[in-house]
């Protein structure tokens, strides 16, 4: 008994024999912080256990049967631009080493270990094959499907999105083996048939790698869009106060979109109105086009509802609103670009046809 | 010498939740379903300063119209004469005023995602803005670290 007192009584003691113990060996340190990690960045998107959200489903069997270590540490590294999923470069090595162990724990055989080894094929053949087998889900650029991936609460058409094979992270991400292997056995559990289902061979599974393989450009990604617009849209009114209200209500009825309320800036804060100074907020939608955008991208959510506000201060009226291009960039997602853009027109149409 | 030692020891068996602050967004995860985190943020805001100013129920207007969707609502917030002042000063921010952490369900979890505050920066380039940014941003984080840690 006496000794546990003395290890109570001194941390450094108690310290050392937890260590001396086992109780905090290294891999289970490592494996703590794994999860710690797992937790604060990836369970988000990626869900608790790895069961897939927003993200793919990371504990899949399918999933972890083709990813390598080293394609995981690439893929965390890289992100993928332009796929909801972000880039980790600022992770220290031995977290993410941390991270793949953790994940490494829900597989059920040891990870693969692909060669850097460059496939021959013909990509021309490949894209005729690409065309018939596999455009149908991966786009006809491969930029694959739209929308987020497994079990988001509203229904999809197909469990999990199929991959973006143009994109940079992935290509700087998966080696042509790993590539290989995938079309060769297909991913179990989803749609994707096998290269042997679709009667391929492996010479015509060659001529596919290195199809996907010619989109793989010196640079990771693009420049980002529309760096150079401004924030909020702002427009001057010729009118009232009360008649650019009204002229807001009409333009957003002649964009297709339902007025649904107005309401003051200040509404619900208990706060003296302010002199000189009048802010109107007039909220609006189109549930078609919402669905729409919430199933490319559920975040969008931090945008909404659609609003436009008139202002008015010391006798001068404006009309202002988000600027859905400048907000495009921080969702990295390129599928919504296009909403974006649409909401773009809707909003300038609407700022300009209510201060006509 | 023996704090230190304490500390790191502490640190070492406690692993606390956070939010996930990118640059862009702040964003968490957690395991309470919809309704009982809802409340759990209502609350984490009022502790913080800020008047609750509204629930929009998105789910609610997408299943009138007939489309089928999960729990999805958007909450505002605000400190009344902050939001005031900002927006007679810097009307360019209005539309993006009050601010809102957007919440929605996903099978038995919920997760909660709001837009970085500090994001802005960029967007506006306005210097005096920047502390009031920064305490955005650690107050949002802070509200939603403590909506995943009552889980």
């Amino acid at each position: 008994m006496k000794p546990m007192i003395y290890l109570l009584k001194s941390p450094y003691l108690l310290f050392l024999w937890l260590l001396l113990t086992g109780i905090f060996s290294p891999s289970t340190l490592a494996e703590s912080r794994g999860e710690e990690l797992f937790r604060n960045n990836c369970s988000i998107c990626h869900g608790t256990n790895g069961s897939g959200g927003m993200g793919i489903p990371l504990a899949s069997a399918s999933f972890l049967d083709a990813a390598s270590n080293q394609y995981l540490k690439q893929t965390i590294r890289l992100g993928r631009p332009g796929r909801i999923m972000p880039s980790f470069y600022w992770m220290p090595e031995a977290d993410i080493d941390a991270l793949i162990e953790y994940i490494n724990q829900w597989r059920d055989t040891p990870p693969k270990n692909w060669s850097s080894r460059s496939i021959s094929g013909n990509p021309e053949s490949g894209a005729q094959l690409f065309k018939s087998h596999c455009a149908a889900c991966h786009g006809d650029q491969a930029q694959g499907g739209k929308g987020t991936g497994l079990h988001f609460s509203r229904p999809t058409e197909i469990p999990v999105t199929a991959t973006a094979l143009n994109n940079q992270g992935l290509l700087n991400s998966a080696p042509d083996e790993m590539l290989h292997y995938i079309i060769t056995h297909s991913r179990k559990g989803s749609i994707m048939p096998s290269a042997t289902q679709l009667g391929l061979s492996d010479s015509s599974v060659n001529d596919i790698v290195s199809y996907i393989r010619s989109f793989q450009t010196p640079q990771l990604s693009k420049e980002k869009r529309y760096t150079e617009e401004p924030a909020s849209l702002i427009i001057n009114s010729p009118y009232s106060y009360e008649d650019t209200i009204e002229n807001v209500k009409r333009a957003i009825v002649g964009s297709n979109f339902i007025h649904i309320r107005d309401q003051d800036l200040a509404h619900g804060l208990n706060v003296k109105p302010l002199p000189n100074s009048r802010q109107t907020i007039i909220y609006f939608c189109n549930f078609n086009f919402l669905y729409d955008a919430l199933k490319i991208d559920p975040r969008v959510g931090m945008f909404l509802p659609c609003r436009v506000t008139v202002v008015e201060q010391d006798g001068k009226v404006q009309i202002m609103s988000i600027n859905p291009k400048h907000l495009s960039q921080l969702f990295n997602n390129n599928a919504l670009d296009e909403s974006c853009d649409k909401m773009y027109e809707v909003y300038t149409s609407i700022l300009e046809d209510a201060s006509l | 010498m023996r704090n230190l030692i304490i500390c790191l020891f502490l640190s070492l068996i406690s692993s606390p939740a956070s939010a996930v602050v990118t640059g862009e967004m702040i964003m968490v995860r957690s395991s309470e379903a919809f309704p009982e985190t809802m409340s759990l943020l209502q609350e984490a805001i009022s502790n913080k300063g800020y008047t609750l100013v509204r629930v929009q129920r998105v789910d609610v207007g997408l299943t009138a119209k007939g489309y089928k969707t999960d729990k999805y609502r958007v909450v505002f917030f605000a400190k009344g004469e902050q939001l005031q002042q900002l927006s007679a000063q810097y009307p360019q921010l209005i539309p993006y005023l009050p601010l809102k952490i957007a919440i929605f369900a996903e099978d038995e979890n919920t997760i909660l995602i709001s837009a970085n505050p500090t994001v802005f920066n960029d967007m506006f380039n306005i210097p005096a803005l920047r502390p009031v940014l920064q305490t955005w941003q650690n107050d949002i984080t802070d509200i939603l670290n403590t909506v995943q840690t009552a889980n």
